[in-house]
């Protein structure tokens, strides 16, 4: 496979309250970005269980983003605090596992920021080009 | 039950047709498991496409609806009321957003934009299959209001809910109601007696048949839920018994112990049995058990003795009362920052806050109403207020802007001048903010008209000279050093958050900010209301404000609690957490990670229990759920694995 045709697939877990209606607003300002991510809306990214990252990952996702609310700024008061915390601990296990921690992105991106979404998208597309598919797919297939 | 899933593919007119190949994404979902029908129309948000669904629910006998059309913020309510008319629970319909997360930002890939629709349609397929149906529960609504607080806020939102019908317990900590408004001498810029504008709100509230004022109160404890919050009042004992008490005053002559008065900010003193200010409308006795000899183990009953009526009672007990309220409005006001905090300006009597100052210029006063300096009684020639005490002035105090201090100083230094003939008002000021209707011409008709004499710029030193107070402060419109000889000084301290708030909003479940103020819900939308559905704030327990803002701010949160008790009962969103009691172990770990507190460990069954009134649905207990147990109604972990399973192998 060349390296320009391989498209990561990115699953987006998305805090209702921020990210998911800051992807909306990126639509409704017809902002474009690549259409790598399949986007999953969460109530809050405090309900993010570390197993759906893992999930996500051995059934071959290249990237999982977590689309929070920025810090202090939490619908639920504490839910994206959690999020940090439980996605500080996933990544300090991935590698071990061997998972890639830096496939997992958690993002402050509030309601407002429909262009800070799509650059995050686009950026995350780049970076895991580079960084060329999950090797969890060969070691499936093989 | 066998799946009868519909999907309907809206084009938007071009707005999705223009990107996704709807036809495509139709062919692709219409042999997909569980799915018995699946079409596309132009736009489905119309009346014949809202008649489209609903006659195919019907004739297809549906039992679960895929919407594909524009975002759930959008349209989720309208199909959810089409899929009700059609006799489909609503929550059996899941959105498929293909126009904010697909054509728009998409536009010129169409082919990769109609594989990540087609994707999304089917993780909304997945999800679908796995909902239940839910009905929003009905939670009792008790029309009953506690205000905390009864100052001006407090008294204006218990008049405004009681006129409108609904009862109203207020709680006031202080043995009078009036809060920091009663003692002021006059209110800027139209220079009312407060008096006046106080005493008929006072007498009014407490003579309402739907108002219970208690006085020398507190909230000790809170529980329940909006709607339905069951409030313990402590009030503490006045040991003095009403009904026998005839506030003759003898007590009051014999008490031997002096101690300063709070309503007089310490310029005057009072007994430890004293009668509560007559600005507060209210003339009550009672004792002070911290500075009473006889309460503290003394032999003196100086007071028992002289009482004619033998209303004197030492063993009174303070009593609590549970009641039961829909809604709550925190107005407990602001404190104010101690003017030691600054060391460069020396602790004097003749330097003096704000409030102190309101005290000697009003008219039932210390001083009745005469201009007299605290130390010696001299009517003082030539006084100097220093704004920004604390405020706007990290290194010593505060970040933010009080307020209200440009304005106050303003109507002092003009009371000043008009009182005491000769007399020079100086004020040094870093800023002049003056931003509400009238106040920036009542501050310019203080320079002009009053002869207040305005210096831009800060004092560096404040110390005794003899009989004087000097100031060395600085002009930077001339950038000459200044050095006035005062009769007295008044500080513009800050306004903080009162003493007790943080402990009351961890009674209340509310948030604060890092200075102790609540926090609104949202700064912008949600000014009034606190993340505690059901408790509203109100005046300056949120922020610095002034008398009109701070009724501005109280009509807000009554208008909040009108149109709460205007509806018969109140509906909470069904999508909520639940423990599944076959797996939990009551480790609690939930309970500790729920911020509303809607989670406890039932003692007996040793299990999880979720208020299903308070869940907010944010899904932070199932998230931290070791073993499991805790699940979340149509959110559920089984629910986003297979959204995840379709949306990893969209690209294999």
């Amino acid at each position: 496979m060349q390296e320009d045709e391989f498209e990561p697939n990115i699953v987006g877990l998305l805090c209702h309250w921020c990210t998911y209606t800051a992807a909306d607003l990126a639509g409704t300002t017809r902002t474009q970005y690549p259409t790598n991510i399949r986007p999953i809306q969460t109530m809050c990214s405090g309900m993010v269980d570390p197993v759906y990252v893992l999930w996500a990952l051995l059934g071959g996702a290249d990237g999982v983003m977590i689309g929070a609310c920025h810090p202090a700024d939490c619908h639920y008061v504490s839910g994206n605090y959690k999020c940090r915390r439980k996605t500080a601990v996933l990544k300090s296990i991935l590698n071990t596992l061997g998972l890639e921690d830096d496939r997992v992105w958690l993002c402050w991106i509030s309601a407002a920021e429909g262009q800070k979404f799509a650059n995050t998208v686009a950026k995350m597309v780049d970076e895991l080009k580079k960084k060329g598919p999950n090797p969890i797919n060969a070691y499936w297939s093989t | 039950m066998e799946k009868r899933i519909g999907v309907f593919v809206c084009h938007c007119g071009l707005n999705i047709a223009g990107t996704v190949d709807v036809e495509q994404v139709v062919e692709a979902v219409k042999d997909y498991p569980d799915v018995v029908y699946a079409g596309n129309y132009i736009y489905m948000c119309s009346d014949p496409g809202q008649e489209l669904v609903r006659t195919t629910i019907r004739e297809q006998n549906l039992n679960g609806v895929v919407m594909s059309n524009c975002s759930p913020l959008m349209h989720e309510k309208t199909f959810r009321r089409v899929a009700t008319k059609a006799g489909l629970n609503p929550y059996l319909l899941e959105i498929a957003n293909i126009r904010e997360d697909v054509s728009w930002p998409h536009e010129n890939e169409k082919e990769l934009a109609t594989k990540k629709a087609i994707s999304i349609v089917k993780m909304a397929i997945e999800k679908l299959k796995r909902n239940v149906e839910l009905t929003p529960m009905v939670v009792p609504l008790h029309k009953r209001a506690l205000v905390v607080g009864g100052g001006i806020a407090g008294i204006t939102a218990a008049l405004e809910i009681a006129s409108a019908g609904y009862e109203v317990i207020v709680v006031e900590k202080l043995p009078y109601v009036g809060g920091h408004a009663a003692q002021l001498a006059g209110t800027f810029p139209t220079l009312d007696r407060v008096p006046c504008l106080m005493a008929p709100m006072i007498a009014k509230m407490i003579s309402h048949p739907k108002i219970k004022v208690y006085t020398n109160a507190e909230v000790d404890e809170v529980s329940g839920y909006v709607g339905n919050f069951i409030v313990k009042i402590k009030t503490s004992p006045s040991y003095i018994d009403e009904g026998k008490c005839n506030n003759c005053g003898l007590c009051l002559e014999k008490c031997p112990v002096t101690c300063p008065s709070e309503f007089d900010c310490g310029l005057a003193e009072r007994k430890a049995i004293y009668i509560t200010p007559p600005e507060t409308m209210s003339q009550k006795v009672l004792i002070d058990p911290g500075n009473c000899l006889h309460l503290n183990g003394d032999e003196c009953r100086a007071c028992e003795e002289i009482c004619p009526t033998k209303a004197i009672d030492f063993l009174q007990q303070g009593i609590t009362v549970e009641k039961t309220v829909g809604a709550i409005i925190v107005a407990t006001g602001y404190g104010l920052w101690d003017k030691k905090n600054i060391p460069e300006y020396e602790s004097d009597p003749d330097v003096i806050d704000g409030l102190q100052f309101e005290r000697i210029l009003s008219p039932s006063g210390p001083t009745g109403g005469d201009i007299r300096r605290p130390s010696d009684g001299k009517v003082p020639k030539q006084i100097v207020f220093i704004s920004c005490c604390g405020s706007r002035d990290p290194e010593h105090g505060f970040t933010y802007c009080s307020r209200v201090c440009c304005m106050y100083i303003a109507k002092q230094a003009v009371l000043y001048s008009r009182t005491v003939p000769g007399g020079q008002a100086y004020v040094f000021y870093m800023d002049i903010r003056s931003d509400s209707k009238g106040y920036e011409e009542f501050v310019k008709s203080a320079m002009e008209e009053e002869r207040v004499l305005y210096l831009r710029g800060r004092v560096s030193k404040l110390f005794r000279d003899g009989d004087k107070i000097k100031v060395w402060g600085s002009d930077t419109l001339s950038g000459k050093s200044v050095e006035i000889s005062a009769d007295l000084v008044i500080m513009a301290t800050a306004m903080t958050p009162r003493e007790g708030a943080i402990a009351l909003a961890r009674k209340l479940n509310v948030t604060v900010d890092a200075i102790g103020f609540l926090t609104e819900a949202h700064p912008k939308l949600q000014p009034v209301e606190t993340l505690t559905t059901g408790i509203y704030l109100a005046g300056t327990v949120q922020w610095p404000r002034d008398i009109p803002d701070s009724i501005a701010s109280t009509g807000g949160a009554v208008s909040k609690v009108l149109s709460m008790f205007s509806r018969k009962e109140l509906l909470h969103e069904p999508t909520i957490a639940w423990p599944d009691e076959e797996v939990c172990s009551g480790c609690g770990i939930c309970a500790s990670v729920c911020t509303y507190n809607a989670i406890e460990i039932d003692p007996i069954k040793r299990v999880a229990k979720v208020n299903e009134a308070v869940c907010e649905s944010c899904g932070a207990c199932i998230a931290s759920c070791p073993s499991g147990a805790m699940r979340h109604k149509n959110w559920n972990a089984r629910q986003f694995m297979d959204m995840i399973d379709i949306a990893t192998g969209a690209y294999v």
